[in-house]
């Protein structure tokens, strides 16, 4: 019981808590502690200590950009105007790091009149949100925008949250004011209307995955096969090695363009989504490196013992790769697929930023030329995202190894 | 009639002027059908070698080796190998090792055929308890017993065994003696033993040869065994016989190894060379 509670956690990634298990099953105490402070405790305060030096590294930003908006206006209204200006800024602090309050019950605009409220936000029936905001014009428009605290980032997350929601709502009106129209126009050979209005946030996330899985399983069906010949000839491998060893090192933004000059040619009279098409090619072509090296060196690394066997066995040459070559090189092949896919991801947000392509680096993007109090915050806010679907993507890549992979040392 | 002749066989690795590689050299051997023939030699004396081209995955430089009068130009389903470090493949089971090798083998059997055929092999070596576990969680003795099982199961005419039970402790290694020597005499195979232990080569063998040891290595004079079957390993040791050829074959292989030792007594000249401290210089 005990034993397979602790593999289960270990397999889906929260093999952290083992002493915390260990310890409830009274199982070795002084052992366990030790272990829940260097596994648990220890994190948590890195954590913090994080957070707290984030903190105190953006006050001193907004500090020393607020001292020099507040020179400024001496130097143009004086005195007085410098003041309003630091009255101004303060207030504005406490409530960017403020609350941010949702709620059903319309009473709670109310609490816009304190000053350490960011916003609230009031659901309405249809599932959407009234999002007031808790800084007033003047206040807004004095605000420094710099290196947004761990607080605002919470307020942005929640922003972003709400809009989610909002966008969510639109789109579930569109869709029932639309339906009967769209009924009638499928009948009748037109294509059906659909909803073209701004992608929300989890919108973005959604493309951002449909095109790294996109370019991936795009390297996976390039560099499995390619490498599973090369690592089979050597022959081949000495005649190929030199176009691996010039493109791999090859920036992103080179892919980019390159897969920009061929398929704006190909789809010149086509209207599919060419912006999709650029990035997730580029992204694949990016990262299907590192699977085409990993796989060539697997396949020309497998044990003799097991060639032999394939030798002795009379195996036919596809029986051989089948069954002998392939499995056995399946370790470093999903070495490979991992490295290509961490690395699609990191790829994917510089290639959506210049592609123009929907998805997180644009939002990225976007946040970063808007320029409003709250963008810098969203942009932490997607850094995060990215880091933690990141590595989610890695862990879910290892889960896979595990299953398939005869040895288990690997993991 | 011989079953497996070796002529005048000649290996040679990588040929150059300065290292000409020479492993094997006028090896000459017949084999009788269903005769139990041990090859004892040191390690690195070109054992190995020697049995790759007998079972077809090396071929000699010079010299020809015939099976059934014909010679061999690769691997048969006739001739089924153990090798020393069992070569399973560690992703399938048990059942999926053998049957691999029954696919290959008998590809127009039925399914149902070719499932008996492995079940009944995996129980010949009494492994029927562990049909679907992988090679790594079975022990030594019992990977080697599936490796068996895989060799037997393409019923081949003649079982080449290289070191088989080299990597086995001495009582595992006694049990697998045995069930091989059950196995062999109730199908009477030709069996091919290479080994370097001499009591186990009496053991269980008709008729030892030496393999000198190389570079160039040659085969030794034979030493027929001329103890009744089945051999028991407990009396073994009063056996007159065994003695005797034990004490004949001992000698002969621990001359052949003075013999080297004085070979190779040559006196190199060093130069005199003290040993200096890099670590600190390394910039």
């Amino acid at each position: 019981m005990k034993d397979s509670i602790i593999r289960i956690t270990k397999m889906i990634g929260l093999g952290f808590l083992e002493p915390v298990i260990r310890l409830i099953h009274k199982e070795d105490p002084q052992k366990n502690i030790r272990e829940i402070f260097r596994k648990i405790i220890a994190p948590i305060a890195s954590i913090i200590i994080f957070v707290f030096l984030w903190n105190s590294g953006a006050n001193a930003l907004f500090n020393s950009l607020s001292t020099s908006k507040i020179e400024k206006a001496r130097d143009v209204g004086g005195d007085k105007e410098a003041e309003r200006v630091a009255k101004l800024i303060q207030s504005a602090k406490e409530k960017l790091n403020g609350e941010f309050i949702i709620s059903e019950d319309p009473a709670d605009l109310k609490a816009l009149e304190n000053n350490n409220v960011y916003a609230v936000a009031i659901a309405k029936e249809d599932g959407s949100y009234d999002i007031k905001s808790g800084l007033t014009p003047a206040e807004k428009k004095e605000v420094p925008v710099t290196l947004p605290s761990p607080f605002q980032t919470k307020n942005a997350f929640y922003t972003l949250l709400i809009d989610y929601k909002v966008v969510r709502a639109n789109k579930a009106s569109f869709k029932e004011k639309t339906f009967e129209m769209n009924k009638k126009r499928v009948a009748n050979g037109k294509k059906a209307i659909t909803y073209t209005g701004r992608p929300s946030f989890v919108d973005q996330i959604k493309t951002s995955l449909k095109t790294v899985f996109a370019g991936f399983l795009l390297a996976l069906f390039i560099a499995v096969p390619i490498g599973i010949i090369v690592g089979l000839s050597k022959t081949l491998r000495g005649s190929i090695s030199w176009i691996i060893q010039i493109f791999k090192p090859v920036s992103p933004v080179v892919w980019l363009l390159l897969v920009t000059m061929i398929v704006t040619t190909l789809l010149r009279n086509s209207d599919s989504d060419s912006s999709f098409i650029i990035s997730f090619i580029s992204v694949g072509l990016c990262s299907m490196w590192a699977t085409l090296v990993n796989t060539a060196m697997g396949v020309a690394s497998v044990n003799t013992d097991y060639i032999n066997v394939a030798e002795v066995l009379k195996l036919k040459p596809l029986q051989k790769i089948t069954k002998v070559v392939l499995p056995a090189s399946l370790p470093l092949i999903f070495t490979g697929l991992r490295i290509t896919l961490s690395v699609a991801w990191m790829v994917l947000i510089a290639i959506e930023l210049l592609a123009q392509s929907p998805g997180l680096g644009s939002f990225v993007w976007e946040e970063f030329q808007n320029g409003a109090n709250d963008s810098n915050s969203k942009i932490i806010v997607a850094m995060f995202v990215i880091g933690l679907i990141g590595f989610a993507l890695d862990r879910i890549m290892l889960f896979i190894q595990g299953l398939i992979s005869f040895e288990k040392e690997t993991i | 009639m011989a079953i497996l002749e070796l002529k005048n066989i000649y290996k040679t690795y990588n040929h150059t002027k300065e290292y000409k590689g020479e492993i094997l050299d006028n090896i000459n051997l017949s084999i009788e059908e269903g005769e139990f023939v041990a090859i004892v030699g040191f390690s690195g004396s070109g054992k190995t070698t020697l049995v790759n081209m007998v079972n077809g995955l090396l071929k000699p430089t010079e010299g020809e080796v015939l099976f059934k009068q014909k010679p061999v130009t690769g691997t048969s389903h006739e001739r089924g190998v153990i090798f020393q470090n069992y070569s399973l493949l560690p992703w399938l089971t048990v059942y999926q090792n053998i049957d691999v090798a029954i696919q290959q083998a008998f590809p127009k059997a039925s399914k149902q055929e070719k499932d008996v055929r492995v079940k009944e092999h995996i129980e010949m070596v009494g492994l029927t308890h562990a049909t679907n576990k992988r090679p790594k969680e079975l022990s030594g003795g019992m990977r080697q017993r599936v490796s068996v099982a895989r060799a037997l199961s393409m019923n081949p005419e003649m079982i080449i065994m290289d070191e088989p039970l080299g990597a086995l402790d001495a009582l595992t290694r006694g049990n697998l003696q045995d069930e091989i020597l059950r196995i062999w005499e109730t199908s009477k195979r030709t069996a091919l033993l290479i080994t370097n232990d001499v009591d186990e080569a009496i053991y269980m063998a008709d008729r030892i040869i030496p393999l000198n040891p190389g570079p160039k290595a040659t085969l030794g004079p034979e030493f027929k065994v001329n103890i009744e079957r089945p051999r028991d390993k407990t009396s073994l040791n009063d056996n007159p016989e065994y003695k005797k050829t034990r004490n004949q074959i001992m000698e002969y292989l621990m001359d052949l190894g003075e013999q080297q030792a004085a070979q190779s007594t040559v006196e190199y000249e060093l130069p005199e060379i003290q040993p200096k401290d890099f670590r600190w210089h390394s910039k």
